[in-house]
Protein backbone atom coordinates (compact mmCIF):
# COMPACT_ATOMS: atom_id res chain seq x y z
CA UNK A 1 0.00 0.00 0.00
CA UNK A 2 0.84 3.23 -1.07
CA UNK A 3 0.50 6.35 1.72
CA UNK A 4 -0.46 10.17 0.59
CA UNK A 5 3.07 11.27 -0.21
CA UNK A 6 3.84 8.93 -2.80
CA UNK A 7 3.88 10.32 -6.10
CA UNK A 8 0.75 8.98 -8.26
CA UNK A 9 2.13 7.66 -11.53
CA UNK A 10 0.43 6.89 -14.98
CA UNK A 11 -2.67 8.79 -16.53
CA UNK A 12 -5.15 8.94 -14.17
CA UNK A 13 -8.66 9.49 -15.72
CA UNK A 14 -10.69 9.29 -12.97
CA UNK A 15 -9.31 10.69 -9.79
CA UNK A 16 -11.84 10.10 -6.91
CA UNK A 17 -12.85 12.89 -4.53
CA UNK A 18 -12.83 12.60 -0.81
CA UNK A 19 -16.73 12.66 -1.22
CA UNK A 20 -16.38 9.02 -3.42
CA UNK A 21 -14.54 7.57 -0.42
CA UNK A 22 -16.78 8.71 2.46
CA UNK A 23 -19.99 7.57 0.01
CA UNK A 24 -18.26 4.14 -0.47
CA UNK A 25 -18.14 3.64 3.08
CA UNK A 26 -21.06 4.66 3.58
CA UNK A 27 -22.27 1.88 1.40
CA UNK A 28 -19.77 -0.48 2.72
CA UNK A 29 -21.04 0.43 6.72
CA UNK A 30 -17.65 1.59 7.14
CA UNK A 31 -16.84 4.36 9.87
CA UNK A 32 -13.94 6.17 9.05
CA UNK A 33 -11.94 8.90 10.72
CA UNK A 34 -11.04 11.78 8.66
CA UNK A 35 -7.64 10.57 8.54
CA UNK A 36 -8.73 7.75 7.05
CA UNK A 37 -10.29 8.93 4.53
CA UNK A 38 -7.53 11.33 3.64
CA UNK A 39 -5.35 8.25 3.73
CA UNK A 40 -7.97 5.95 1.56
CA UNK A 41 -8.27 8.89 -0.91
CA UNK A 42 -5.25 8.69 -2.14
CA UNK A 43 -4.32 5.15 -1.70
CA UNK A 44 -7.67 4.45 -3.90
CA UNK A 45 -6.03 7.12 -6.76
CA UNK A 46 -3.55 5.02 -6.85
CA UNK A 47 -5.14 1.85 -7.18
CA UNK A 48 -7.06 3.46 -9.62
CA UNK A 49 -3.69 4.97 -11.61
CA UNK A 50 -2.73 0.93 -11.80
CA UNK A 51 -6.38 0.04 -13.32
CA UNK A 52 -5.73 3.45 -15.25
CA UNK A 53 -2.68 1.61 -16.53
CA UNK A 54 -4.70 -1.21 -18.29
CA UNK A 55 -7.36 0.46 -19.61
CA UNK A 56 -4.47 2.71 -21.66
CA UNK A 57 -3.64 -0.44 -23.81
CA UNK A 58 -5.57 -1.33 -27.07
CA UNK A 59 -7.92 -3.94 -25.74
CA UNK A 60 -10.47 -4.14 -28.24
CA UNK A 61 -10.81 -7.90 -29.31
CA UNK A 62 -9.96 -9.17 -25.76
CA UNK A 63 -13.26 -10.23 -23.86
CA UNK A 64 -13.20 -9.27 -20.03
CA UNK A 65 -12.10 -12.03 -17.42
CA UNK A 66 -14.96 -12.99 -15.78
CA UNK A 67 -13.31 -15.81 -14.02
CA UNK A 68 -9.40 -16.29 -13.57
CA UNK A 69 -9.83 -20.80 -14.27
CA UNK A 70 -10.26 -21.88 -17.30
CA UNK A 71 -13.72 -23.65 -15.87
CA UNK A 72 -16.94 -23.53 -17.95
CA UNK A 73 -20.63 -25.00 -16.26
CA UNK A 74 -19.87 -26.64 -13.14
CA UNK A 75 -23.17 -27.57 -12.22
CA UNK A 76 -24.35 -30.31 -9.52
CA UNK A 77 -27.50 -32.31 -10.22
CA UNK A 78 -30.74 -31.21 -8.90
CA UNK A 79 -30.56 -33.45 -5.70
CA UNK A 80 -31.30 -32.91 -1.62
CA UNK A 81 -28.43 -32.70 0.60
CA UNK A 82 -29.16 -32.85 4.40
CA UNK A 83 -29.42 -29.52 6.00
CA UNK A 84 -27.83 -28.33 9.41
CA UNK A 85 -29.74 -29.13 12.43
CA UNK A 86 -31.80 -25.90 13.53
CA UNK A 87 -30.55 -25.69 17.00
CA UNK A 88 -27.11 -26.02 16.16
CA UNK A 89 -27.98 -23.31 13.54
CA UNK A 90 -29.46 -20.78 15.93
CA UNK A 91 -27.09 -21.50 18.62
CA UNK A 92 -24.74 -19.09 16.46
CA UNK A 93 -26.85 -16.49 16.06
CA UNK A 94 -26.60 -13.32 18.99
CA UNK A 95 -30.35 -13.67 19.32
CA UNK A 96 -33.16 -16.54 18.34
CA UNK A 97 -36.80 -16.57 18.74
CA UNK A 98 -39.49 -18.81 17.89
CA UNK A 99 -37.09 -20.64 15.62
CA UNK A 100 -35.88 -17.63 13.35
CA UNK A 101 -32.99 -15.08 14.21
CA UNK A 102 -33.74 -12.17 15.98
CA UNK A 103 -32.36 -9.07 14.46
CA UNK A 104 -32.77 -5.48 15.21
CA UNK A 105 -35.11 -2.93 14.05
CA UNK A 106 -34.40 -2.66 10.07
CA UNK A 107 -35.16 0.75 9.31
CA UNK A 108 -34.80 4.07 10.87
CA UNK A 109 -37.76 5.34 12.11
CA UNK A 110 -37.17 8.92 11.19
CA UNK B 1 -61.08 11.19 -12.78
CA UNK B 2 -59.58 11.04 -16.80
CA UNK B 3 -56.51 10.39 -18.36
CA UNK B 4 -57.54 11.30 -21.80
CA UNK B 5 -55.01 12.88 -24.20
CA UNK B 6 -51.97 10.63 -22.14
CA UNK B 7 -50.58 7.20 -22.98
CA UNK B 8 -48.85 4.87 -20.42
CA UNK B 9 -45.49 3.23 -21.32
CA UNK B 10 -45.64 -0.23 -18.62
CA UNK B 11 -42.77 -2.52 -18.53
CA UNK B 12 -43.32 -5.76 -16.05
CA UNK B 13 -40.36 -7.44 -14.23
CA UNK B 14 -41.77 -10.60 -13.53
CA UNK B 15 -39.60 -12.86 -10.32
CA UNK B 16 -40.44 -16.47 -10.96
CA UNK B 17 -39.66 -19.42 -8.05
CA UNK B 18 -38.61 -22.48 -10.67
CA UNK B 19 -39.78 -25.55 -9.31
CA UNK B 20 -36.57 -27.60 -8.67
CA UNK B 21 -36.02 -30.08 -6.21
CA UNK B 22 -33.60 -27.91 -4.32
CA UNK B 23 -31.56 -24.47 -4.13
CA UNK B 24 -30.04 -23.05 -6.48
CA UNK B 25 -26.57 -23.48 -5.32
CA UNK B 26 -26.88 -25.90 -2.56
CA UNK B 27 -28.93 -29.00 -1.76
CA UNK B 28 -31.74 -27.68 0.64
CA UNK B 29 -34.97 -28.69 -0.25
CA UNK B 30 -36.73 -25.83 -2.13
CA UNK B 31 -39.81 -26.56 -0.82
CA UNK B 32 -42.77 -24.02 0.91
CA UNK B 33 -44.56 -24.04 4.08
CA UNK B 34 -41.27 -26.23 6.33
CA UNK B 35 -40.26 -25.32 9.95
CA UNK B 36 -38.56 -22.01 9.71
CA UNK B 37 -34.80 -22.43 9.45
CA UNK B 38 -34.83 -26.63 9.09
CA UNK B 39 -34.09 -25.70 5.31
CA UNK B 40 -30.46 -24.16 5.62
CA UNK B 41 -26.78 -25.25 5.37
CA UNK B 42 -23.54 -23.11 5.37
CA UNK B 43 -24.20 -22.18 1.43
CA UNK B 44 -27.28 -20.73 2.30
CA UNK B 45 -26.39 -19.56 5.04
CA UNK B 46 -23.43 -17.71 3.74
CA UNK B 47 -21.22 -19.42 6.77
CA UNK B 48 -17.17 -19.00 6.13
CA UNK B 49 -15.47 -21.96 3.47
CA UNK B 50 -18.81 -22.61 1.96
CA UNK B 51 -18.85 -22.72 -1.97
CA UNK B 52 -22.06 -22.52 -4.44
CA UNK B 53 -22.43 -25.02 -6.72
CA UNK B 54 -24.91 -24.22 -10.00
CA UNK B 55 -28.35 -26.36 -10.24
CA UNK B 56 -27.97 -28.08 -13.62
CA UNK B 57 -31.98 -28.27 -13.57
CA UNK B 58 -32.19 -24.68 -13.52
CA UNK B 59 -30.18 -24.14 -16.39
CA UNK B 60 -32.29 -26.31 -18.18
CA UNK B 61 -35.83 -24.68 -17.28
CA UNK B 62 -33.85 -21.18 -17.97
CA UNK B 63 -32.91 -23.32 -21.78
CA UNK B 64 -36.29 -24.79 -21.71
CA UNK B 65 -38.23 -21.22 -21.42
CA UNK B 66 -35.58 -20.16 -24.50
CA UNK B 67 -36.97 -22.04 -26.51
CA UNK B 68 -40.20 -21.67 -25.80
CA UNK B 69 -40.43 -17.83 -25.99
CA UNK B 70 -37.28 -17.43 -29.18
CA UNK B 71 -34.58 -16.05 -26.53
CA UNK B 72 -31.14 -15.94 -27.56
CA UNK B 73 -28.92 -17.89 -25.50
CA UNK B 74 -25.56 -15.98 -25.62
CA UNK B 75 -22.58 -18.22 -25.37
CA UNK B 76 -21.72 -17.78 -22.03
CA UNK B 77 -23.30 -15.48 -19.02
CA UNK B 78 -21.68 -15.18 -15.45
CA UNK B 79 -23.22 -14.40 -12.32
CA UNK B 80 -22.76 -10.94 -10.38
CA UNK B 81 -22.95 -10.23 -6.55
CA UNK B 82 -25.17 -7.58 -6.02
CA UNK B 83 -23.98 -6.11 -2.74
CA UNK B 84 -26.74 -4.86 0.02
CA UNK B 85 -27.30 -4.48 3.75
CA UNK B 86 -30.16 -5.90 4.68
CA UNK B 87 -30.83 -8.84 6.44
CA UNK B 88 -32.93 -11.05 4.07
CA UNK B 89 -29.73 -12.40 2.68
CA UNK B 90 -27.32 -13.71 5.52
CA UNK B 91 -24.15 -13.08 2.98
CA UNK B 92 -25.22 -9.41 2.81
CA UNK B 93 -24.53 -10.02 -1.19
CA UNK B 94 -27.92 -11.46 -3.16
CA UNK B 95 -26.21 -13.74 -6.17
CA UNK B 96 -27.29 -12.50 -9.25
CA UNK B 97 -26.64 -11.88 -13.21
CA UNK B 98 -26.24 -8.32 -14.14
CA UNK B 99 -24.43 -7.76 -17.16
CA UNK B 100 -24.51 -11.08 -18.84
CA UNK B 101 -27.87 -12.69 -18.45
CA UNK B 102 -28.64 -16.01 -19.35
CA UNK B 103 -31.35 -15.18 -21.90
CA UNK B 104 -31.89 -11.82 -23.85
CA UNK B 105 -34.20 -10.87 -26.54
CA UNK B 106 -37.45 -13.16 -26.21
CA UNK B 107 -41.32 -12.24 -27.35
CA UNK B 108 -44.51 -13.41 -26.20
CA UNK B 109 -47.74 -12.57 -28.33
CA UNK B 110 -50.93 -11.48 -25.92
CA UNK B 111 -53.96 -11.09 -27.86
CA UNK B 112 -52.39 -10.66 -31.22
CA UNK B 113 -49.37 -7.93 -29.99
CA UNK B 114 -46.15 -9.31 -29.93
CA UNK B 115 -44.52 -7.48 -26.22
CA UNK B 116 -40.65 -7.92 -26.30
CA UNK B 117 -39.00 -9.50 -23.33
CA UNK B 118 -35.57 -7.96 -23.13
CA UNK B 119 -34.00 -10.43 -20.51
CA UNK B 120 -34.18 -13.41 -18.20
CA UNK B 121 -31.73 -13.74 -15.39
CA UNK B 122 -31.79 -15.95 -12.50
CA UNK B 123 -30.47 -15.38 -8.94
CA UNK B 124 -31.05 -16.53 -5.39
CA UNK B 125 -34.46 -15.73 -3.81
CA UNK B 126 -34.42 -13.85 -0.07
CA UNK B 127 -34.86 -15.04 3.28
CA UNK B 128 -38.37 -14.35 5.16
CA UNK B 129 -38.59 -11.20 7.48
CA UNK B 130 -41.13 -10.99 9.92
CA UNK B 131 -41.45 -7.20 11.59
CA UNK B 132 -42.60 -7.77 15.15
CA UNK B 133 -44.35 -4.99 16.70
CA UNK B 134 -45.18 -1.48 15.12
CA UNK B 135 -48.22 -3.55 13.62
CA UNK B 136 -46.11 -5.49 11.80
CA UNK B 137 -44.46 -3.09 9.57
CA UNK B 138 -41.14 -2.36 8.60
CA UNK B 139 -40.81 1.22 9.52
CA UNK B 140 -42.70 0.86 12.72
CA UNK B 141 -41.23 -2.60 14.06
CA UNK B 142 -39.31 -2.85 17.09
CA UNK B 143 -37.45 -5.97 15.63
CA UNK B 144 -37.25 -8.77 12.70
CA UNK B 145 -37.22 -12.60 12.71
CA UNK B 146 -35.51 -14.15 9.54
CA UNK B 147 -36.29 -16.90 8.00
CA UNK B 148 -33.92 -18.19 5.71
CA UNK B 149 -35.67 -21.31 3.75
CA UNK B 150 -36.54 -18.96 1.27
CA UNK B 151 -32.89 -17.58 0.93
CA UNK B 152 -31.61 -19.08 -2.27
CA UNK B 153 -34.46 -21.01 -3.49
CA UNK B 154 -34.02 -20.27 -7.46
CA UNK B 155 -35.79 -17.44 -8.92
CA UNK B 156 -35.70 -16.58 -12.54
CA UNK B 157 -36.32 -12.97 -13.02
CA UNK B 158 -38.34 -11.73 -16.45
CA UNK B 159 -37.64 -8.41 -17.60
CA UNK B 160 -40.13 -7.62 -20.52
CA UNK B 161 -39.55 -4.10 -22.59
CA UNK B 162 -42.06 -1.31 -22.26
CA UNK B 163 -44.11 -2.46 -24.97
CA UNK B 164 -47.46 -2.51 -22.50
CA UNK B 165 -49.75 0.13 -22.91
CA UNK B 166 -52.57 -0.47 -20.34
CA UNK B 167 -53.67 -2.12 -17.14
CA UNK B 168 -55.32 -4.67 -19.18
CA UNK B 169 -52.80 -5.74 -21.42
CA UNK B 170 -50.14 -5.85 -18.49
CA UNK B 171 -52.84 -8.07 -16.64
CA UNK B 172 -53.05 -10.50 -20.29
CA UNK B 173 -49.34 -10.47 -20.44
CA UNK B 174 -49.09 -11.85 -17.01
CA UNK B 175 -51.38 -14.40 -17.77
CA UNK B 176 -49.86 -15.64 -21.34
CA UNK B 177 -46.63 -15.52 -19.52
CA UNK B 178 -48.05 -18.21 -16.81
CA UNK B 179 -49.63 -20.21 -18.60
CA UNK B 180 -46.38 -20.72 -21.20
CA UNK B 181 -44.53 -20.95 -17.57
CA UNK B 182 -46.85 -23.58 -16.58
CA UNK B 183 -46.90 -25.51 -19.28
CA UNK B 184 -43.53 -25.78 -19.51
CA UNK B 185 -43.42 -27.38 -16.03
CA UNK B 186 -40.56 -24.59 -14.98
CA UNK B 187 -43.12 -22.97 -11.93
CA UNK B 188 -46.26 -23.43 -10.20
CA UNK B 189 -46.25 -19.63 -11.12
CA UNK B 190 -49.25 -18.85 -7.81
CA UNK B 191 -48.98 -15.13 -7.32
CA UNK B 192 -51.01 -15.59 -4.16
CA UNK B 193 -48.42 -17.53 -2.58
CA UNK B 194 -45.18 -15.63 -4.08
CA UNK B 195 -44.25 -18.21 -6.20
CA UNK B 196 -44.48 -15.66 -9.08
CA UNK B 197 -44.03 -11.88 -7.68
CA UNK B 198 -44.63 -8.85 -10.57
CA UNK B 199 -43.12 -5.30 -10.75
CA UNK B 200 -43.97 -2.84 -12.59
CA UNK B 201 -42.51 0.16 -13.99
CA UNK B 202 -44.57 2.99 -15.26
CA UNK B 203 -45.00 6.27 -16.82
CA UNK B 204 -46.98 8.38 -18.80
CA UNK B 205 -46.74 10.92 -21.81
CA UNK B 206 -48.80 12.94 -23.93
CA UNK B 207 -50.01 10.71 -26.92
CA UNK B 208 -48.26 11.66 -30.00
CA UNK B 209 -44.84 12.04 -28.33
CA UNK B 210 -41.80 9.54 -28.71
CA UNK B 211 -39.67 10.40 -25.51
CA UNK B 212 -40.41 8.80 -22.12
CA UNK B 213 -41.81 10.27 -18.83
CA UNK B 214 -40.36 9.88 -15.56
CA UNK B 215 -40.65 6.18 -14.54
CA UNK B 216 -42.09 4.95 -11.05
CA UNK B 217 -41.03 1.12 -10.32
CA UNK B 218 -44.69 -0.16 -8.27
CA UNK B 219 -43.98 -3.28 -5.86
CA UNK B 220 -46.45 -5.51 -3.77
CA UNK B 221 -49.14 -6.58 -6.02
CA UNK B 222 -50.20 -10.11 -5.29
CA UNK B 223 -52.85 -10.87 -7.75
CA UNK B 224 -53.74 -10.15 -11.31
CA UNK B 225 -56.30 -7.92 -9.84
CA UNK B 226 -54.08 -6.02 -8.07
CA UNK B 227 -51.39 -5.82 -10.50
CA UNK B 228 -54.14 -3.81 -12.51
CA UNK B 229 -55.62 -1.89 -10.02
CA UNK B 230 -51.74 -0.47 -8.89
CA UNK B 231 -51.51 0.33 -12.62
CA UNK B 232 -54.58 2.28 -12.96
CA UNK B 233 -53.88 4.54 -9.75
CA UNK B 234 -50.76 5.38 -10.77
CA UNK B 235 -51.08 6.28 -14.03
CA UNK B 236 -53.99 8.28 -12.84
CA UNK B 237 -51.83 9.80 -9.70
CA UNK B 238 -48.98 10.40 -12.69
CA UNK B 239 -51.34 12.20 -14.57
CA UNK B 240 -53.32 14.72 -12.14
CA UNK B 241 -49.60 15.24 -10.64
CA UNK B 242 -48.42 16.48 -14.29
CA UNK B 243 -51.90 18.35 -14.85
CA UNK B 244 -50.99 19.94 -11.42
CA UNK B 245 -47.85 21.27 -12.88
CA UNK B 246 -45.72 18.92 -10.56
CA UNK B 247 -42.62 16.43 -11.59
CA UNK B 248 -42.73 12.90 -11.29
CA UNK B 249 -40.38 11.79 -8.98
CA UNK B 250 -38.36 8.49 -10.21
CA UNK B 251 -39.09 6.24 -7.02
CA UNK B 252 -40.47 2.74 -5.73
CA UNK B 253 -44.02 2.83 -4.68
CA UNK B 254 -45.68 0.39 -2.43
CA UNK B 255 -49.24 -0.91 -3.23
CA UNK B 256 -51.44 -0.97 -0.48
CA UNK B 257 -54.76 -3.94 -1.38
CA UNK B 258 -56.28 -2.09 1.38
CA UNK B 259 -56.29 1.61 0.72
CA UNK B 260 -56.19 0.98 -3.35
CA UNK B 261 -53.17 3.28 -3.37
CA UNK B 262 -49.60 3.08 -4.07
CA UNK B 263 -47.13 4.77 -1.51
CA UNK B 264 -43.79 6.35 -1.69
CA UNK B 265 -40.96 4.15 -0.18
CA UNK B 266 -37.99 5.38 1.19
CA UNK B 267 -35.39 6.25 -1.69
CA UNK B 268 -33.20 3.09 -2.50
CA UNK B 269 -29.58 2.64 -3.30
CA UNK B 270 -29.31 3.25 -6.80
CA UNK B 271 -27.91 0.06 -9.11
CA UNK B 272 -24.35 1.48 -9.12
CA UNK B 273 -24.52 1.66 -5.12
CA UNK B 274 -24.95 -2.11 -5.36
CA UNK B 275 -21.31 -2.24 -6.25
CA UNK B 276 -22.04 -5.47 -8.70
CA UNK B 277 -18.84 -7.21 -9.36
CA UNK B 278 -18.49 -11.03 -10.61
CA UNK B 279 -19.23 -13.42 -8.60
CA UNK B 280 -15.65 -15.18 -8.01
CA UNK B 281 -17.30 -18.72 -6.90
CA UNK B 282 -18.38 -19.41 -9.71
CA UNK B 283 -17.52 -20.11 -13.20
CA UNK B 284 -19.41 -19.14 -16.22
CA UNK B 285 -22.27 -20.97 -17.93
CA UNK B 286 -21.84 -21.65 -21.54
CA UNK B 287 -24.96 -24.19 -22.51
CA UNK B 288 -23.95 -26.78 -25.01
CA UNK B 289 -25.28 -27.59 -28.49
CA UNK B 290 -26.37 -30.67 -26.41
CA UNK B 291 -27.91 -29.04 -24.05
CA UNK B 292 -29.65 -26.56 -26.41
CA UNK B 293 -31.19 -29.23 -28.00
CA UNK B 294 -32.36 -31.14 -25.54
CA UNK B 295 -34.33 -28.04 -23.96
CA UNK B 296 -35.90 -27.21 -27.01
CA UNK B 297 -36.72 -31.16 -27.37
CA UNK B 298 -38.44 -30.65 -24.26
CA UNK B 299 -40.72 -27.80 -25.20
CA UNK B 300 -44.53 -28.94 -24.87
CA UNK B 301 -47.54 -27.39 -26.81
CA UNK B 302 -47.58 -24.00 -25.58
CA UNK B 303 -51.20 -22.39 -24.35
CA UNK B 304 -51.83 -20.06 -27.55
CA UNK B 305 -51.48 -23.41 -29.98
CA UNK B 306 -53.53 -25.61 -27.61
CA UNK B 307 -56.44 -22.83 -27.59
CA UNK B 308 -55.98 -23.00 -31.44
CA UNK B 309 -56.30 -26.43 -31.60
CA UNK B 310 -58.94 -27.04 -29.43
CA UNK B 311 -60.98 -24.47 -31.28
CA UNK B 312 -60.49 -26.14 -34.62
CA UNK B 313 -60.59 -29.94 -33.61
CA UNK B 314 -63.93 -29.42 -30.62
CA UNK B 315 -65.55 -26.25 -32.39
CA UNK B 316 -65.73 -24.66 -28.96
CA UNK B 317 -65.22 -20.62 -29.00
CA UNK B 318 -61.85 -18.69 -28.65
CA UNK B 319 -63.23 -17.95 -24.82
CA UNK B 320 -64.34 -20.93 -24.05
CA UNK B 321 -60.89 -22.42 -25.35
CA UNK B 322 -59.32 -20.07 -23.20
CA UNK B 323 -61.15 -20.58 -20.36
CA UNK B 324 -60.12 -24.71 -20.71
CA UNK B 325 -56.71 -23.35 -21.43
CA UNK B 326 -56.07 -21.24 -17.93
CA UNK B 327 -57.45 -23.09 -15.74
CA UNK B 328 -55.18 -25.54 -14.16
CA UNK B 329 -56.06 -28.96 -15.71
CA UNK B 330 -59.22 -27.89 -17.05
CA UNK B 331 -58.09 -28.75 -20.77
CA UNK B 332 -56.20 -31.93 -19.81
CA UNK B 333 -59.88 -33.44 -17.88
CA UNK B 334 -61.32 -32.43 -20.31
CA UNK B 335 -58.97 -34.04 -23.48
CA UNK B 336 -59.58 -37.07 -21.12
CA UNK B 337 -62.94 -37.03 -21.02
CA UNK B 338 -62.88 -36.79 -24.66
CA UNK B 339 -60.64 -40.05 -24.88
CA UNK B 340 -63.05 -42.22 -23.26
CA UNK B 341 -66.50 -40.73 -25.06
CA UNK B 342 -68.99 -44.15 -26.15
CA UNK B 343 -71.14 -40.69 -27.18
CA UNK B 344 -71.84 -37.48 -27.70
CA UNK B 345 -69.16 -34.73 -28.99
CA UNK B 346 -66.24 -33.12 -27.60
CA UNK B 347 -68.06 -29.84 -27.77
CA UNK B 348 -70.26 -31.28 -25.50
CA UNK B 349 -67.68 -32.59 -23.05
CA UNK B 350 -66.24 -29.00 -23.27
CA UNK B 351 -69.50 -27.30 -22.84
CA UNK B 352 -69.53 -29.21 -19.47
CA UNK B 353 -66.27 -28.50 -18.49
CA UNK B 354 -66.80 -24.80 -19.64
CA UNK B 355 -70.10 -24.60 -18.05
CA UNK B 356 -71.25 -26.36 -14.88
CA UNK B 357 -67.51 -27.98 -13.76
CA UNK B 358 -66.14 -24.61 -13.81
CA UNK B 359 -69.69 -22.50 -11.63
CA UNK B 360 -68.73 -25.46 -9.22
CA UNK B 361 -64.81 -25.10 -9.00
CA UNK B 362 -65.41 -21.05 -8.77
CA UNK B 363 -67.67 -21.55 -6.21
CA UNK B 364 -65.83 -23.90 -3.94
CA UNK B 365 -62.48 -22.56 -4.46
CA UNK B 366 -60.94 -26.45 -5.85
CA UNK B 367 -58.87 -27.34 -8.51
CA UNK B 368 -59.92 -29.94 -10.71
CA UNK B 369 -57.58 -32.71 -9.67
CA UNK B 370 -59.66 -33.22 -6.52
CA UNK B 371 -62.76 -33.67 -7.82
CA UNK B 372 -64.32 -36.82 -7.32
CA UNK B 373 -65.82 -36.74 -10.69
CA UNK B 374 -63.40 -38.63 -12.87
CA UNK B 375 -62.62 -37.45 -16.62
CA UNK B 376 -64.70 -40.79 -18.09
CA UNK B 377 -67.53 -40.31 -15.24
CA UNK B 378 -68.19 -36.64 -17.34
CA UNK B 379 -67.57 -38.64 -20.81
CA UNK B 380 -70.45 -41.36 -19.31
CA UNK B 381 -72.73 -38.26 -18.41
CA UNK B 382 -72.32 -36.70 -21.86
CA UNK B 383 -72.70 -40.37 -23.56
CA UNK B 384 -76.28 -40.66 -21.31
CA UNK B 385 -77.97 -37.81 -22.47
CA UNK B 386 -76.39 -38.27 -26.52
CA UNK B 387 -78.79 -41.86 -25.91
CA UNK B 388 -81.26 -39.93 -24.85
CA UNK B 389 -81.26 -41.70 -21.63
CA UNK B 390 -81.67 -38.35 -19.18
CA UNK B 391 -82.50 -35.12 -20.82
CA UNK B 392 -79.83 -32.15 -20.11
CA UNK B 393 -81.56 -30.32 -17.23
CA UNK B 394 -81.90 -33.78 -15.68
CA UNK B 395 -78.23 -34.39 -16.38
CA UNK B 396 -77.29 -30.68 -14.93
CA UNK B 397 -78.99 -32.48 -11.33
CA UNK B 398 -76.86 -35.97 -12.03
CA UNK B 399 -73.35 -33.27 -12.36
CA UNK B 400 -73.81 -31.42 -9.47
CA UNK B 401 -73.98 -34.86 -7.25
CA UNK B 402 -70.87 -35.97 -9.08
CA UNK B 403 -69.19 -33.03 -8.49
CA UNK B 404 -69.45 -33.71 -4.75
CA UNK B 405 -69.68 -37.41 -4.28
CA UNK B 406 -67.79 -40.39 -5.78
CA UNK B 407 -70.68 -41.47 -7.18
CA UNK B 408 -71.09 -42.33 -10.97
CA UNK B 409 -73.19 -40.65 -13.21
CA UNK B 410 -75.46 -43.85 -14.05
CA UNK B 411 -75.32 -44.77 -11.07
CA UNK B 412 -77.25 -41.55 -9.87
CA UNK B 413 -79.51 -41.51 -12.62
CA UNK B 414 -80.38 -45.44 -11.31
CA UNK B 415 -81.17 -44.18 -7.66
CA UNK B 416 -83.02 -41.41 -8.51
CA UNK B 417 -85.04 -43.95 -11.13
CA UNK B 418 -84.42 -40.79 -13.38
CA UNK B 419 -84.14 -43.36 -17.09
CA UNK B 420 -85.78 -41.84 -19.68
CA UNK B 421 -87.37 -44.58 -21.74
CA UNK B 422 -86.28 -44.67 -24.55
CA UNK B 423 -87.47 -48.27 -26.27
CA UNK B 424 -89.35 -47.45 -29.48
CA UNK B 425 -91.77 -50.67 -28.71
CA UNK B 426 -92.48 -49.84 -24.99
CA UNK B 427 -93.48 -46.19 -25.93
CA UNK B 428 -95.44 -47.57 -28.52
CA UNK B 429 -97.44 -49.57 -26.47
CA UNK B 430 -98.24 -46.51 -24.25
CA UNK B 431 -99.31 -44.64 -26.77
CA UNK B 432 -101.28 -47.06 -28.19
CA UNK B 433 -103.15 -47.25 -24.38
CA UNK B 434 -103.54 -43.92 -24.10
CA UNK B 435 -105.11 -42.97 -27.53
CA UNK B 436 -107.65 -46.13 -27.04
CA UNK B 437 -108.32 -44.91 -23.45
CA UNK B 438 -109.33 -41.38 -24.54
CA UNK B 439 -111.26 -41.86 -28.03
CA UNK B 440 -113.62 -38.95 -27.35
CA UNK B 441 -110.21 -36.95 -27.57
CA UNK B 442 -108.95 -38.80 -30.61
CA UNK B 443 -112.31 -38.11 -31.92
CA UNK B 444 -112.24 -34.64 -31.46
CA UNK B 445 -108.98 -34.32 -32.67
CA UNK B 446 -110.06 -35.82 -36.25
CA UNK B 447 -112.90 -33.25 -36.67
CA UNK B 448 -111.35 -30.06 -35.20
CA UNK B 449 -109.23 -27.30 -36.55
CA UNK B 450 -105.82 -26.49 -36.03
CA UNK B 451 -106.02 -25.27 -32.96
CA UNK B 452 -108.31 -27.59 -31.69
CA UNK B 453 -106.04 -30.47 -33.25
CA UNK B 454 -103.15 -28.69 -31.28
CA UNK B 455 -104.70 -28.39 -27.91
CA UNK B 456 -106.14 -31.87 -28.17
CA UNK B 457 -102.54 -33.56 -28.95
CA UNK B 458 -101.25 -31.68 -25.91
CA UNK B 459 -103.29 -32.91 -23.73
CA UNK B 460 -102.71 -36.71 -24.98
CA UNK B 461 -98.85 -36.16 -24.89
CA UNK B 462 -99.22 -35.30 -21.61
CA UNK B 463 -101.09 -38.45 -20.59
CA UNK B 464 -98.52 -40.19 -22.60
CA UNK B 465 -96.01 -38.30 -20.06
CA UNK B 466 -98.52 -39.23 -17.22
CA UNK B 467 -98.43 -43.01 -17.77
CA UNK B 468 -94.77 -43.08 -18.01
CA UNK B 469 -94.11 -41.15 -14.70
CA UNK B 470 -92.32 -38.27 -16.84
CA UNK B 471 -89.73 -40.80 -18.32
CA UNK B 472 -90.46 -40.73 -21.63
CA UNK B 473 -88.16 -39.74 -24.03
CA UNK B 474 -89.71 -36.39 -25.44
CA UNK B 475 -88.15 -36.60 -28.69
CA UNK B 476 -89.28 -40.47 -29.09
CA UNK B 477 -92.34 -39.89 -28.33
CA UNK B 478 -93.89 -36.78 -29.99
CA UNK B 479 -92.86 -38.56 -33.09
CA UNK B 480 -94.56 -41.95 -32.25
CA UNK B 481 -97.62 -39.95 -31.15
CA UNK B 482 -97.20 -37.86 -34.17
CA UNK B 483 -97.44 -41.20 -36.45
CA UNK B 484 -100.24 -42.81 -34.36
CA UNK B 485 -102.25 -39.04 -34.49
CA UNK B 486 -101.65 -39.21 -38.62
CA UNK B 487 -102.86 -42.81 -39.04
CA UNK B 488 -106.14 -41.94 -37.37
CA UNK B 489 -106.18 -38.44 -39.98
CA UNK B 490 -105.84 -41.27 -43.16
ZN1 LIG C 1 -28.58 -24.60 1.64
Amino acid sequence: MTDGTTPITGPIRHPISRADVEHVARLARLALTDAEVERLTADLAAVLAHAADVAALDLDGVPPTAHPLPLRNVLRDDEVRPTLDRAEVLAAAPVAEDGRFRVPRILDPS
Amino acid sequence: MTTTGYEAVIGLEAHVELATATKLFCGCPNEFGAAPNTHVCPVCLGLPGSLPVLNRTVVEYALRFAAALGFRVPDESIFARKNYFYPDMPKDYQISQYEEPILVDGAIDVDGVRIGIERAHLEEDTGKTTHMGGGGRIHEADYSLVDYNRAGVPLMEIVSRPDIRTAEQARAYVSELRGVLKALGVSDVKMEEGSMRVDANVSVRPVGTEAFGTKVEIKNMNSLRSLGRAIDFEIERQVAALEAGERIVQETRHWDEADGRTHGMRTKEGSSDYRYFPEPDLVPVAPSDAMRAAAAASVPELPAARRARLAADWGVSDADARVLVDVDGLADFAAAAVATLAGGTARDVANWCTGDVMAYLNETGLSVEVLPLAPDGLAELVGLVAAGTISRNQAKDVLAECLRTPKRPAQVVQERGLEQVSDAGALAAVVDEVLAANADAVAEYRSGDDKARKKKRGFLMGECMKALQGQGNPQLLNALLDERLAERLA
